[in-house]
């Protein structure tokens, strides 16, 4: 698979405060993004992800390293004439109609007028801004809004697009939406290279993820490799159980054995522990309701990556 | 094409504001009510019509190149407007010149339609065109032009009240110019001599820009002078424009 982004070594440092002290918020960064897949760049709030996108973009500079966006050097203007970018709680010109917003990030793209009202038309369309596309931006509320930075970001047909908290401040119904489109552009060959921090989204859409803590990136991979090494537990729900067999079960578990009415459940730590539990149980005449393998989730593996940082 | 699509829209940034309707009724309603003032002098009505309406054309000119200048790179960064924008295949000097060359439309036209009205009173008064005075004004917006640039300057590293401050300060000292010099020359000691002229080569001389009054003397006007003055404000204007790239080229938007 081809890279579209390359990014090596990439570090920012910032100067800060009265005696302008050099601050780094993103450590020397290596990642590269392949064609076609949905990236989820992860972090607690003051990781380094928006500089990160920020540099990618070319909104600062960076203090050392080098990256490529679709083979073409981040310093060339170039680079951005095939990628999208929506930044997060997107601003814009509160005096223009998002007709015309659209419209003047066309021509920023050097697209002819033809194509733009073509453009313009069906994005419209697609982010269901069709009845206010004529309105005043100071007059769209921050759904609408996003929807436009979406819009935007889609305007030159790009084949990167870059989301900045593209979620953030969205009802149920517009993240769904925005979960959708993300899909959508994946499946027309994309690649989407988003930052998030509401894990369930990313747990559902992304191919890959990396986990970005204090400025230096922790974990890079694929969402199965991440969450399913190592499983955590097999969860075992049980009926009609004795008190003999749960005696003998007891040296087998992990915690304590819970009681519900009519029902046990056993947390054993691993494969060869449950074969001999189901034995058992088996044997002494119980049921066997279910048998859950727990999993790590998203959630969880980011929470040790960022205290592991800290600590 | 870049350049031209973001001066389009800070056009219609400044024509959608309040404030510039705001400056320029004033400035209308003070150059319509010269002819009422022309009437309390005597057989001077021509000169006050054409001194006044020049005089405040030229000062509300500067009103808006200063209040809308200050703001221009400011208010973009402030509002993080410009993220979007310079996501874009585009250069940042080329987003820079689009916002200055945004401005200068914007008081081409405000100037121009100032400039039409003392031109229409004046021939109200006198009975007869003087399009000399359509040389008079577009000689000052030369000089709006510097003053533009230098906004365009301030704004993209100082807040608008600083930035408002330095270009009111470079208007007033650009238009005395000219006595900056006579006083270096005439009355200081050496070492404030040289700190005067100093200050006379920085600061724009805005005062060769001014040939208001000798269109109303009807004396005779150097085409040399006046391209000289053209040159002069062009070189200017570059050299501001510059400085003001320089900067930007290396800011971070954080």
């Amino acid at each position: 698979m081809a890279a579209v982004i390359e990014i090596s070594g990439l570090r920012k440092e910032f100067r800060v405060g009265f005696w302008q002290r050099r601050t780094p918020v993103l450590h020397p960064l290596d990642l590269t993004v392949t064609a076609g897949e949905i990236f989820g760049y992860l972090g607690p709030n003051g990781a380094g992800k928006t500089t990160t996108l920020k540099l990618l973009t070319g909104l600062i500079l960076p203090t050392g390293g080098s990256a490529r966006l679709l083979g073409q050097d981040l310093t060339e203007v170039a680079a951005k004439r095939h990628v999208g970018f929506m930044p997060e709680n997107p601003y814009f010109y509160e005096y223009l109609t998002g007709r015309e917003f659209l419209d003047l990030c066309g021509r920023l793209f050097g697209l002819r007028a033809p194509v733009r009202g073509e453009r313009i038309g069906s994005l419209l369309c697609l982010t269901q801004l069709e009845a206010a596309a004529d309105r005043q931006l100071r007059k769209y509320s921050k759904g609408m809004l996003q929807r436009l930075g979406l819009a935007q970001a889609l305007i030159n047909d790009p084949r990167l697009v870059i989301l900045d908290e593209p979620m953030s401040g969205l009802d149920p119904l517009g993240r769904k939406a925005m979960r959708d489109t993300i899909l959508q552009l994946k499946a027309e060959g994309r690649t989407v290279f988003f930052s998030s921090h509401i894990l369930s989204d990313v747990e559902m859409l992304c191919d890959r993820v990396g986990i970005l803590v204090a400025g230096r990136l922790r974990d890079v991979g694929r969402l199965e490799d991440i969450l399913t090494t190592p499983t955590e537990a097999i969860e075992v729900t049980l009926a009609q159980a004795t008190p003999a067999l749960l005696t003998a079960l007891g040296t087998l578990t992990q915690g304590p054995i819970l009681h519900q009415p009519e029902r046990v459940l056993l947390r054993l730590p691993d494969e060869a522990r449950l074969d001999r539990a189901l034995r058992l149980s088996l044997a002494a005449g119980a049921r066997v309701v279910s048998v859950a393998p727990q999993r790590v989730t998203l959630e969880e593996h980011f929470i040790r990556e960022v205290r592991g940082a800290a600590a | 094409m870049s350049v031209w699509a973001i001066a389009v829209n800070t056009f219609r940034e400044a024509v959608r504001d309040r404030i510039l309707y705001s400056i320029l009724a004033f400035a209308l309603l003070l150059i319509g009510a010269s002819v009422f003032l022309a009437g309390l002098s005597l057989g001077q009505e021509s000169r006050i019509v054409k001194d006044l309406g020049l005089a405040a054309s030229s000062l509300f000119g500067a009103f808006i190149a200063i209040f809308l200048g200050i703001g221009l790179v400011f208010k973009e960064i402030e509002r993080r407007t410009l993220y979007a924008i310079i996501a874009k295949p585009i250069h940042r000097y080329q987003f820079l010149l689009g916002k200055y060359l945004g401005l200068v439309l914007t008081l081409l036209v405000t100037v121009g339609v100032m400039a039409l009205l003392v031109l229409g009173l004046a021939r109200l008064v006198d009975g007869h065109w003087s399009p000399a005075l359509l040389l008079a004004a577009g000689s000052d917006f030369l000089a709006l032009m510097i003053v533009t640039a230098a906004a365009l300057l301030f704004s993209t590293f100082s807040t608008p009240t600083l930035s408002a401050l330095f270009t009111l300060a470079i208007f007033v000292i650009g238009r005395l110019s000219g006595d900056i010099r006579l006083f270096a020359e005439q009355f200081a000691g050496p070492g404030v001599r040289q700190a005067v002229f100093a200050l006379y080569l920085v600061v724009p001389d805005l005062a060769r820009f001014q040939i208001g009054s000798q269109v109303i003397h009807g004396l005779p006007l150097a085409p040399a002078e006046i391209a000289r003055a053209a040159g002069y404000g062009a070189a200017y204007v570059g050299m501001l424009l510059f400085l003001a790239i320089a900067i930007f080229q290396f800011r971070d938007f954080k």
